[in-house]
């Protein structure tokens, strides 16, 4: 048998083995950077880097050939039986009344969603195995995900997941490097280049996410393969960064300029969004190209000027610098209106009671659609079911599925989902009344008066497009319109995430404990030890001592053998 | 004549060479002296909120240069309790400044925050040190030395005399830290251990030591505040605390091969600069401090040694057949639908298991059925029944 041998590409054989698994096919890795300017004056830019992988765990011999989907992934899907997973970490909230509808929708802070096999069994300590398996990957404090934030939801999120919503987080370039480790060309070449943190957290918006699922291979989908997806998204606003021109270039952007594409990229390409500027008054491309493509995204067409950095003429210049000499005037409201939006505020005052408003958009002037609402409420926020209301333009709007699961004290929080139908050109609110618990003193955080978050709501829906929508998932389609697959060509999915919510709850006075001990020790000195004293001894009489001629007197009477004074 | 030149030549060269002999053994005595082959570092930053930028600061600093001289991340634990580089209030995000008009980031591009925000707790700190964490703990939040290992531990935050305080709402004290080194000692955890503390009256966390290989730095005696450095008008705070701005400065010097002692690490920050009286504990150490080397402790100076001999390899071994080609036909796989929502709206409710009624409910009925019987008698029962 083998000993320790020496192979090109295998990394590890495990003793007894006769051989190990080879990768027959090439790992597609695909990269891509997508720059649109948006009508408020910022830009937003989608980083996406995309590994397939052509492996089957379902079969004996373990995996142990990885080349490059990144191991410590590999690892984590193979030994927790993770058949889709879905993390994501932002700061910032998107405006989508400013910006328009994301590519990829991320809520304010941490999020995971994780899907198991149906062969596993103990789902509970898997989930908190992973957790913290994931936190120590991403320098993260995902940790703190137990039962009591963790949500399993019955209709949202298909197929059936177990997830959790939103933990506030910070996340910052400590969470940027083991992403960027993770991608196969590290940050050493291609677009992953222009990573670097100083300007990337210097934003309005950033959102980092990985994303595991398996796709299908080709048309007839009987075989299917994993894909990794890693993206960045982050909106640049190039006022507040000192910019005062309107003229950005990519060295302006990121700090970094482009060389080379990545040597295991099989594809590497920059969109810029030109559908606002088709005559080319609202700005200029330099160097200009001659590649064009289109793309139907978010429902709507989108014409995109395409710069590929495979082709060694895409490097004319020395530094790959696009400037763009714009004047964003006031014509903001030609901007396509996001049909669905939402928000959500804490109404009413004090630090018992209160309310949760849930205002949802429809801004489609003729057509109605579904909304699933998903609220994971935690359990300190006690809920009052009986109080919900959903009304739209006034009336009552009945849901028609509704699935509630209560909370359970410091066990797990609140579940409420809800299907409404929306009609059109309307403001749907829903409201819930909550009372908010007292918390016991040790699961305070060491800054309590700073609040507490709750969740983000997920509003996912169907939601008609103007264009058709392309079903078609097997062609080769840019990555930023391929996440969401489409079943049906007159709408498209969305996700919608409202601002997470910071409530006050009540706080006692830390330096309680301290106050009491001391209280209580003065009293127990003072009173019991007077008590004790004045029980327990016995007092006896002393004479003053005399003063000095009566002592004299005393000694002169002594030797004179007379009883003393 | 000749021949008495020759001998005296000889006798010379013999001379030189047994000295350059004697210096190549000291040095590979020396290069041996140590007896750790491998470094661990836990650094931690226990203050919380904008205005203790500084303590994060000093960490970051030690971090980086402990980077710097070669301990790799894997090797390190790094706790902070806030973070103050992607802070809203911070002007310049995603970086630390230790020197004002902002000439070093600390920061960098390439850290590794193993415990962040609440994690920094007491508890985990000394789990940390004993190695007694859950067993889902990931690689990276552990201290996973053995008996050979050197490591470094550098404190700073709030402190007073017997304490240090941990994101203002609890304290370690001297004799917990005393407690928790000499359980590594039983657990044989380290070879030899550096403390640092930068914090107010840091002498006193090491007065209670009382494990061997101990070597112990604090910023101030007992008595003594420790005090920061220089704020930045910009970023509106105090960058550092006087000690670890000095220690950086020293460390700056450090190379991974320069062979500086302990007793230049002992002189850093004087009376004059740093105000308060740095202090330093050697006793229980067994070497002499000034034969310890600064890398020793915050470098990761790997010793190799080189083989001549070859090895042979076996045959190639052959690849398995992949066996796809005899597999049954599978069924096709599709995409599934985001949003069904006539299967939401027909969706059946979740049969709940069935459970035995609770006790108090059992109690009660039984309780109910007991008076009745009583009040009305059993002969009753067989026309209710």
């Amino acid at each position: 048998e083998a000993n320790a041998v020496i192979i090109p590409q295998c990394s590890h054989i495990p003793p007894g083995r006769r051989g190990c698994l080879m990768e027959t096919t090439v790992s597609p890795n695909k990269e891509e950077l997508v720059i649109r300017p948006l009508h408020s004056g910022d830009i937003y830019t989608s980083f996406q880097f995309r590994t397939l992988w052509e492996t089957d765990f379902t079969r004996e011999n373990k995996v142990s050939h990885y080349r490059l989907f990144p191991k410590s992934l590999g690892q984590v899907i193979s030994k927790f039986s993770v058949r889709e997973l879905h993390i994501s970490f932002t700061q910032g909230y998107w405006r989508t009344m400013q910006w328009g509808q994301p590519y990829l929708p991320s809520p304010p802070g941490a999020e995971l969603w994780v899907w198991f096999q149906d062969s596993l069994t103990d789902v509970d300590g898997t989930w908190k195995e992973l957790t913290n398996v994931l936190s120590g990957i991403f320098c993260a404090s995902l940790n703190f995900i137990d039962s009591t934030n963790t949500v399993q939801p019955s209709a949202s999120f298909k197929p059936l997941g177990i997830g959790n919503v939103t933990d506030h987080q910070i996340v910052c370039t400590e969470n940027l490097t083991p992403w960027k480790k993770l991608l196969p060309c590290g940050s050493k070449a291609g677009l992953a280049v222009l990573l670097k943190s100083e300007k990337l957290f210097h934003s309005s918006f950033h959102s980092q996410a990985v994303h595991i699922r398996p796709v299908c291979k080709d048309d007839q989908c009987k075989t299917t393969s994993w894909e990794l997806r890693q993206t960045l998204n982050v909106v640049f606003d190039l006022h507040n960064s000192g910019q005062g021109k309107n003229e950005w270039s990519l060295f302006k952007m990121f700090s970094r300029t482009l060389t080379e594409a990545c040597p295991v990229a099989s594809s590497s390409k920059i969109y810029i969004d030109i559908t606002d500027n088709s005559q080319g008054e609202q700005f200029e491309l330099s160097p200009a190209t001659p590649l064009l493509s289109q793309a139907v995204v978010l429902g709507d067409r989108r014409t995109f000027s395409v710069y590929d950095l495979t082709q060694q003429i895409t490097f004319g210049t020395i530094c790959n610098v696009l400037k763009l000499p714009v004047t964003y005037s006031a014509h903001a409201g030609d901007m396509l209106r996001p049909l669905l939006h939402a928000e959500r505020y804490v109404a009413g005052y004090g630090l018992q009671t209160g309310e949760i408003h849930t205002l949802m958009y429809n801004n489609h002037p003729y057509r109605s659609f579904p909304v699933l609402l998903l609220d994971s409420v935690p359990w300190y926020l006690r809920l009052y079911i009986h109080t919900l209301t959903v009304t739209s333009k006034g009336k009552d709007n009945k849901p028609s599925y509704i699935h509630y699961q209560p909370s359970k004290d410091r066990v797990r929080p609140h579940l409420l989902e809800m299907l409404v139908q929306l009609p059109p050109n309307s403001v749907t609110e829903v409201t819930l009344q909550f009372e908010r618990a007292l918390l016991k003193w040790t699961e305070y955080t060491p800054d309590p008066n700073h609040g507490f978050y709750v969740g983000s709501s997920v509003i996912s829906s169907l939601v008609p497009s103007i264009v058709a929508m392309d079903t078609n998932n097997s062609r080769e389609r840019p990555l930023f319109s391929s996440f969401f697959p489409s079943k049906e060509e007159s709408s498209y999915f969305v996700r919608v995430y409202t601002e997470p919510l910071l409530v006050n709850l009540p706080t006692p006075d830390f330096s309680m404990p301290y106050n009491v001990i001391c209280l209580t020790c003065t009293v127990v000195a003072v009173g019991y030890g007077s008590l004790y004293n004045l029980l327990t001894r016995s007092f006896q009489i002393e004479e003053p001592s005399p003063g000095l001629a009566k002592r004299i007197a005393n000694i002169i009477r002594k030797m004179r053998g007379v009883p003393p004074l | 004549y000749v021949r008495g030149i020759f001998k005296n030549l000889h006798g010379w060269f013999i001379n030189c060479l047994r000295y350059l002999f004697c210096c190549f053994q000291d040095r590979a005595g020396q290069f041996f002296s140590s007896g750790h082959t491998n470094n661990w570092a836990v650094l931690v930053c226990t203050s919380r909120f904008w205005f203790n930028y500084r303590h994060v600061a000093n960490t970051l600093s030690v971090y980086r240069s402990v980077k710097r001289l070669g301990i790799p991340d894997s090797h390190i634990v790094l706790m902070l309790a806030d973070d103050m580089a992607c802070n809203h209030r911070n002007p310049k995000p995603a970086t630390v400044f230790s020197h004002k008009n902002m000439e070093l980031n600390v920061y960098g591009d390439d850290v590794e925050v193993d415990y962040r925000g609440y994690e920094v707790t007491v508890e985990n700190f000394l789990r940390i040190l004993t190695g007694r964490l859950p067993p889902s703990t990931p690689r990276s939040k552990r201290l996973l030395s053995d008996d050979r290992s050197n490591i470094l531990i550098y404190l700073t935050g709030h402190g007073g005399n017997g304490f240090l305080k941990f994101q203002d709402s609890e304290e370690i004290s001297n004799v917990e830290l005393a407690d928790a080194f000499e359980q590594m000692w039983q657990k044989r955890r380290y070879n030899e251990l550096l403390f640092i503390i930068d914090t107010c009256q840091g002498a006193s966390m090491y007065e209670r030591f009382y494990s061997p290989n101990l070597m112990a730095l604090a910023s101030s005696q007992v008595g003594e505040d420790s005090l920061s450095h220089q704020p930045d008008l910009a970023i509106g705070v105090h960058l550092m605390d006087r000690y670890t701005f000095y220690l950086l400065e020293f460390l700056e010097d450090i190379h991974p091969a320069s062979k500086t002692n302990m007793n230049d690490l002992f002189k850093v920050c004087p009376k004059s600069q740093c105000v308060s009286t740095p202090g330093h504990r050697t006793d229980l150490f067994l070497r002499d401090p000034g034969s310890v080397l600064i890398t020793d402790f915050f470098g990761s100076v790997r010793k190799v040694e080189l083989t001549m001999e070859t090895i042979n390899l076996t045959d190639p071994i052959e690849q398995l057949e992949s066996a796809e080609s005899g597999e049954l036909q599978k069924e096709m796989h599709t995409y599934a639908d985001q949003l069904p929502v006539s299967e939401i709206i027909h969706q059946k409710p979740k049969q709940k298991d069935w459970h035995p009624p609770d006790g108090f409910i059992l109690g009660l009925w039984t309780l109910i059925l007991l008076v009745f019987f009583q009040t009305y008698g059993v002969k009753h029962l067989k026309h209710i029944f």
